[in-house]
């Protein structure tokens, strides 16, 4: 599903590559952690397999898309494929839960009707049914978070990265977010998510990936944060 | 294609920042404004040149003593430069117009203004011959011709009054394109700038899109539209300001020339005419500044 090879990715404004010679291959319904201090490269990882970035050297592959090699006007077919959640939830403050989710569908064409018929759907997975017509600030965090995925997931994509998703939320509230996104995985989605949360990832026992300054230095497949440390 | 999403996305565009929007539709409907003043002058002239060929005529002013003594032209000189003038080639017609006759004449021309024709003698008005050419414009022949030759006053070429009035009226026609440019300047900078405003309170929006793979049609039709529409709107407010410049200005300022039919009528339906060129430029300019500044400095 995944797959860079030899891939390095070096920034104008800095001498030391943010990723040095990666060859990583993630299979279709995976769930990988992808850990490392910050500066390991982990969100140029995530940035190369969404085309925000280009590799200067190697290949990635997304599903069938040869991403450093297509042309820029097949990126949206990419980007169609793939769903995102950050941090920082990046929910328009001005619409409602169920408004956001169906902003992912409206900017992308789907027609009207197919919109009023999964963005109930989706809500109930993501258990927020009976809160469509809040406003994001009348959420709490994992609330926020939960509209985030909904939104990532709404328009089934093969991929879902998932960006820090738990760094702005409480152990509790991270525990049911993983909750949630382990279930998103068992429909075959492939989840990758790049975190510092060691109890989630020595909790969840799943394929961990540790990237340092640019390489990857462990690849266990049901790995801990702390081993070797 | 979802066109009530992206008109809904338009109408927030424009409302968010109304007081840019406000002054982009200015901006444009005074540029446009002056171009379409500049066309009409264009097209004051076309018809004022329409009105005037054929009419135009050399006027060839006889001596006193032969409007005195002569007055069906049966004598010389008369007789004599009356077959000359049609000798000479170009020239379409001759007639002979004698002291009474130009003075019924003058009386016709100054009917609205009785107090001149009271003041006036028959004396004043010479003997003339009316002298109507092929082309107009090749006047010289006949004023070089005539001028200075017995029996002959003075001659008189109706064109050169008129070519001096198409020069004013070319030159006011210049100075509105000249200033229609700079206004079209300033416009498309405020285009590009309103644009950029936009896309920068809309990143949050705008970079969600990109994320979940919206196409660049998609994501930049919002903001030109916006743009489009703002032209449009000023092309309208351009072409209402020029109907009611011209019912409450032009129409009382030129009313005695207009009246006494040296300068041509001009109706609404003129004003009409030219405005689908107006409502053109403003969504050719908008819509390519939008595109270009979409392209280069803004990252969709």
């Amino acid at each position: 599903m995944i797959r860079l090879e030899h891939v390095s990715k070096v920034y104008k404004t800095s001498t030391r590559p943010a990723l040095d010679d990666v060859s990583v291959e993630m299979d279709k319904g995976e769930f990988v952690f992808l850990i490392g201090p910050s500066g390991s490269g982990k969100s140029t990882f995530l940035r190369l397999l969404l085309r925000e970035e280009v590799p200067s050297r190697g290949r990635v592959y997304v599903s069938n898309f040869d991403v450093a090699k297509m042309s820029r006007r097949r990126v949206p077919r990419l980007r169609q494929s793939i769903g995102c959640v950050f941090q920082d939830f990046r929910l328009l403050s001005n619409k409602t839960v169920a408004e956001n989710v169906a902003f992912a569908l409206e900017v992308i064409g789907k027609p009207r009707n197919t919109i009023v018929k999964v963005v109930p759907e989706v809500l109930q997975l993501v258990g927020l049914e009976g809160k469509a017509d809040r406003l994001p600030h009348e959420l709490s965090g994992g609330e926020q978070q939960r509209v985030a995925i909904a939104r990532a997931f709404v328009n089934r994509p093969l991929v879902l990265i998932a960006d820090e998703p738990t760094g702005n939320l409480d152990p509790d509230t991270s525990q049911d977010i993983m909750l949630l996104l382990e279930r998103i995985n068992r429909t075959g989605t492939t989840v990758v998510m790049a975190t510092h949360d060691h109890s989630i990832v020595d909790s969840m026992r799943r394929r961990v990936v540790e990237l340092s300054l640019g390489r990857v230095v462990r690849d266990d497949a049901r790995g801990v944060y702390g081993v070797g440390r | 294609m979802r066109t009530s999403f992206v008109f809904s996305e338009v109408v927030t565009g424009l409302r968010r920042n109304v007081t840019m929007t406000i002054a982009m539709i200015i901006t444009t409907a005074i540029s446009l404004g002056l171009l379409g003043g500049g066309l009409l002058v264009v097209s004051m002239i076309d018809k004022m040149q329409t009105n005037y060929s054929g009419k135009l005529e050399v006027a060839v002013y006889l001596t006193n003593d032969v409007s005195v003594n002569d007055k069906d032209c049966s004598q010389q000189p008369c007789a004599g430069l009356r077959s000359a003038l049609e000798k000479t080639s170009g020239v379409e017609s001759v007639v002979f117009e004698n002291r009474e006759k130009g003075f019924e004449r003058f009386k016709a021309i100054f009917e609205a203004q009785p107090e001149l024709v009271k003041l006036a003698r028959p004396e004043a008005i010479p003997a003339t011959f009316r002298v109507k050419l092929e082309d107009p414009e090749r006047s010289d022949v006949v004023v070089q011709a005539f001028t200075g030759k017995a029996g002959v006053k003075n001659v008189d070429d109706q064109g050169k009054f008129l070519s001096r009035l198409f020069d004013v009226l070319n030159g006011i026609r210049n100075a509105a394109f000249a200033i229609a440019l700079v206004q079209a300047f300033a416009a498309l900078l405020l285009i590009s700038n309103t644009i950029q405003v936009s896309a920068f309170t809309r990143r949050t929006e705008v970079g969600i899109m990109r994320l979940v793979g919206a196409t660049r049609w998609y994501t930049q039709l919002p903001f030109l539209i916006e743009a489009v529409v703002a032209g449009v709107i000023g092309a309208l407010v351009a072409v209402v300001g020029l109907m009611l410049g011209k019912a409450f200005f032009l129409d009382r300022v030129l009313r005695d020339p207009i009246q006494s039919g040296i300068l041509p009528q001009l109706g609404q339906l003129d004003v009409l005419l030219i405005s689908p060129y107006l409502l053109l430029t403003a969504i050719v300019i908008s819509a390519v500044t939008g595109y270009v500044t979409l392209r280069l400095y803004v990252r969709l």
